[in-house]
């Protein structure tokens, strides 16, 4: 699948209106257990919304659904104004697993020429160099491209990972924890790319991640506990209206208030 | 667009072996040892060695390629590759294809190496065309291929994928009649004989070694060979699911 620009440009405007992900009443159940429990949310298009939560809380779960590759949902799951998982989406979501999924006895750059080839077959050989050069520079890594996969470190692994989402420029990425393990330097610079695309190509980013302190960086933040949301709103308004100073604040005054309703309700 | 997804996946899977050039030795090297190993065994009786001979040409790229596949394949399952592949615009049979292609070459260069062994070196009687017998075997390693795509479905690690070996591989092997000529079996067995694929494979190779032209019986193994391969390699496709629980 090839994409005009122009045609990618109307394509867009027409559905601009349409949020990337619309969730009603969302709800997966992995085994006997509910793992999400009736979510309503939406994620606008063009900003950078963290799913934020303890580990286990259902976020990976919840990225699986968007991206198409969860059985058992229930519920409305539309993404980018089609059901999630819709084949026409393949080539417009771009999804980065928890564990980096490359080939380890590929070079970084075979996996990344691969992976272009089968994103846009039918690219001349010279574009899709250039292509792989661009992702390159992008996570950092082009000083080890031509290194095997299983000689890199684990953060330089989940970059190149990372690398692999990025090659398609999708409208809509979905990466999971995808900052865990890097020193603070990287973790700056990937979320600064992070806002360009947001800025520059108008992606839309839905970022997991359990360390609150990236929360601070997201425009909006949707805060999951248990398989059910906290909060769906902008760092901002939870830190204002819970009268806290930082989200990670924000989120306990939010668990604790659950914990009252529950037992209120008892 | 599709088929260069598929040329695409072939010329991946064949990088990936490059890096690994033990894998690719022993691909290519053990059969030949254990060529040489049979005629020296049976120096004493040649006839033995042109009645195993032929079978074991049919039985080694069945063998390895089966090995091969579903180690590779349990790995792309395991390592997520898979997973992302399939959130990816790629066809399953693009995905298919691609592997029984690389795997498809590196079966031809294995049976050439083979068979110019057995019958160039160590004089193994071939009566029919060599062409023909590389044609065997290159069917053979793609029933073998689809054979270890289906069942890395069923395993959940390496340990379980290298035990399918002897559950899958070794029935077939008693049954093909390298042991026991299959019309000498007990009824039971005879039937389940003509079920197995590898009895084809093994009863093909023979024939091309004995026979000088193309018989019907000839043609007919060598269809029965390619519809089970492309009969598992079809179940081996309903295994990769783009929803997983």
């Amino acid at each position: 699948m090839t994409w005009g620009a122009p045609a990618r440009t109307i394509h867009r405007v027409m559905n601009s209106d349409v949020p990337a992900v619309r969730a009603a009443g969302l709800t997966v159940a992995r085994g006997a257990r509910t793992v999400l429990k009736g979510l309503d949310f939406t994620v606008p298009r063009g900003q950078v919304t963290g799913l934020l939560g303890p580990s286990g809380c259902g976020k990976s779960t919840l990225m699986r659904a968007v991206v198409g590759a969860q059985a058992k949902v229930t519920g409305d799951l539309d993404v980018l104004g089609r059901p999630a998982g819709h084949p026409a989406l393949r080539s417009r979501v771009g999804y980065v697993t928890q564990a980096p999924s490359v080939y380890v006895d590929l070079t970084v750059r075979q996996n990344l020429d691969y992976f272009a080839s089968v994103l846009q077959p039918g690219t001349a050989r010279a574009d899709r160099r250039s292509t792989v050069q661009r992702v390159l520079a992008e996570v950092d890594l082009t000083s080890r491209a031509d290194n095997l996969v299983s000689r890199l470190s684990g953060g330089q692994r989940s970059r190149a990972s990372l690398a692999v989402a990025l090659l398609g420029t999708p409208e809509l990425l979905v990466l999971d924890e995808p900052t865990v393990g890097l020193d603070p330097v990287l973790r700056r610079d990937l979320w600064n790319l992070f806002h360009r695309l947001a800025a520059d190509r108008g992606t839309t980013l839905l970022v997991s991640s359990h360390v609150m302190d990236e929360a601070e960086r997201c425009d909006r933040l949707l805060l999951l506990r248990d398989g059910q949301l906290l909060a769906d709103d902008t760092p901002e308004a939870l830190r204002a209206r819970t009268r806290t100073q930082t989200v990670e604040d924000a989120f306990l005054h939010l668990v604790d208030q659950a914990a009252h309703r529950q037992e209120a309700t008892r | 667009m599709t088929a260069q997804r598929t040329l695409a996946t072939a010329r991946r899977v064949l990088r990936q072996l490059s890096h690994d050039p033990r894998t690719i030795a022993l691909m290519l090297g053990v059969p030949l040892a254990l060529i040489t190993l049979l005629y020296w065994a049976f120096h004493a009786t040649p006839q033995t060695f042109d009645h195993i001979g032929p079978a074991l040409l049919g039985i080694f790229p069945l063998i390895v390629m089966f090995l091969v596949t579903s180690i590779a394949t349990l790995r792309e399952r395991t390592s997520g590759t898979l997973e992302r592949l399939l959130s990816m615009p790629l066809r399953k049979a693009d995905l298919i294809l691609g592997y029984a292609l690389a795997f498809g070459l590196l079966a031809i260069a294995q049976a050439a190496l083979a068979t110019g062994l057995a019958v160039g070196l160590l004089h193994l009687s071939l009566a029919g065309s060599t062409w023909l017998l590389l044609l065997v075997a290159v069917l053979d390693s793609l029933l073998g291929t689809a054979l270890g795509l289906f069942v890395s479905a069923f395993a959940a690690s390496e340990f379980q994928a290298v035990q399918f070996m002897p559950a899958v591989i070794f029935p077939q092997l008693l049954l093909c009649g390298l042991f026991v000529p299959r019309g000498a079996m007990p009824t039971a067995l005879s039937y389940a004989s003509d079920v197995l694929p590898m009895s084809y494979a093994v009863d093909a190779m023979t024939r091309v070694s004995r026979e000088t032209s193309v018989t019907g019986d000839l043609t007919r193994d060598l269809a029965i060979i390619a519809g089970s391969a492309l009969l598992v390699l079809g179940l081996g496709s309903a295994t990769l699911r783009r929803r997983t629980p």
